[in-house]
């Protein structure tokens, strides 16, 4: 059978890969946008794999709250896209310096 | 190897390469669709975690919803790709080292033999007249009732966020408007004149 270890590794891959994703494209918003989904995910196979091997329902509700905010976080995200690509006409992350940050 | 392994190890396979490619290929159409393939198949493996109403979900409102949202914001943009890609080479050692260390932790401790076989065994499936969503709708509706409604408050902040932002008004453009239109009376618009109706007659 497959022991639980296995299914978190595969998280910690995904989570890993998204990781890099974050810094390979550090000038693309969607796709940093879409690095932050998959991170996210990866926290979600350890919540749902730890439900099933300890037979706790508690961490499947969790996935569930954390698929609310997720679905918000990227309503909000591409909303502020939007507006910044209305504004600077790109959304290059290294153009976003009018705050002087 | 039983047919459940075959499918854990195919679809964790698919996956990650699904999840690789969302992060290293050029166009962001590709992107998203390869990040569909991914939350796909991270259904399918919550199926074998015995979670039917979250993998029924995440395909729903991930690949469903999400997705397409992600395909309309793309595609509204003109984004110029290879100015995004510029750089790309730069950061991939940093991003290789990083990865490389986190991966390493997490398979120290995964493997460490806190939850290997022995001592976390798999439980054994649920009998057959066992209702996922009916367990969980229980546990939702009692014990996490108050994060249930904060969660609803969220994505309720969420739909004013997103709306408020995008919205604008262009001043070129004209509207309607409605509220001025059934305000209107008659004698706003008609203008009764009294006049001869012969030459020389009194009105």
């Amino acid at each position: 059978m497959i022991p639980l270890s296995h299914y978190l590794i595969v998280g910690a891959l995904l989570f890993a890969v998204s990781v890099v994703g974050i810094f390979l494209n550090r000038k693309n918003l969607v796709i940093i946008l879409m690095a932050i989904e998959l991170l996210l995910l990866a926290a979600n196979m350890n919540f749902v794999a730890f439900s099933h091997y300890l037979q706790d329902l508690s961490g499947q509700v969790f996935v569930f709250f954390v698929l609310t905010v997720a679905a918000a976080e990227a309503a909000i995200g591409l909303a502020i896209l939007i507006v910044l690509f209305r504004t600077r006409r790109s959304i290059n992350v290294q153009d976003l310096d009018r705050l002087r940050g | 190897m039983t047919f459940l392994e075959i499918v854990f190890y195919v679809f964790s396979a698919v996956l990650i390469a699904s999840s690789l490619l969302v992060v290293t290929v050029r166009n962001p159409v590709r992107a998203a669709l390869f990040l569909v393939l991914a939350f796909f198949s991270a259904a399918c493996l919550w199926l074998t975690l015995e979670a039917e109403f979250l993998a029924i979900t995440l395909v729903l409102v991930y690949v469903g919803a999400v997705m397409v949202l992600f395909l309309f914001v793309i595609m509204m943009l003109d984004i110029d790709i290879a100015q995004m890609r510029a750089g790309f080479a730069n950061y991939l050692p940093l991003g290789l080292i990083v990865a490389l260390v986190m991966v390493g932790e997490l398979t120290l401790v995964m493997l460490s033999g806190e939850f290997g076989d022995a001592e976390l065994p798999r439980p054994v499936g649920q009998p057959a007249d066992y209702s996922n969503t009916e367990a969980l709708g229980r546990l939702v509706y009692t014990d996490y009732v108050f994060a249930f409604e904060l969660a609803a408050v969220i994505l309720l902040v969420a739909i004013i966020a997103a709306i408020s932002l995008t919205l604008r008004r262009r001043p070129e453009t004209r509207y309607q408007a409605p509220e001025e239109q059934v305000k209107v009376r008659k004698e706003d618009r008609i203008r009764i004149v009294r006049m001869p109706s012969r030459p020389g007659e009194d009105p």
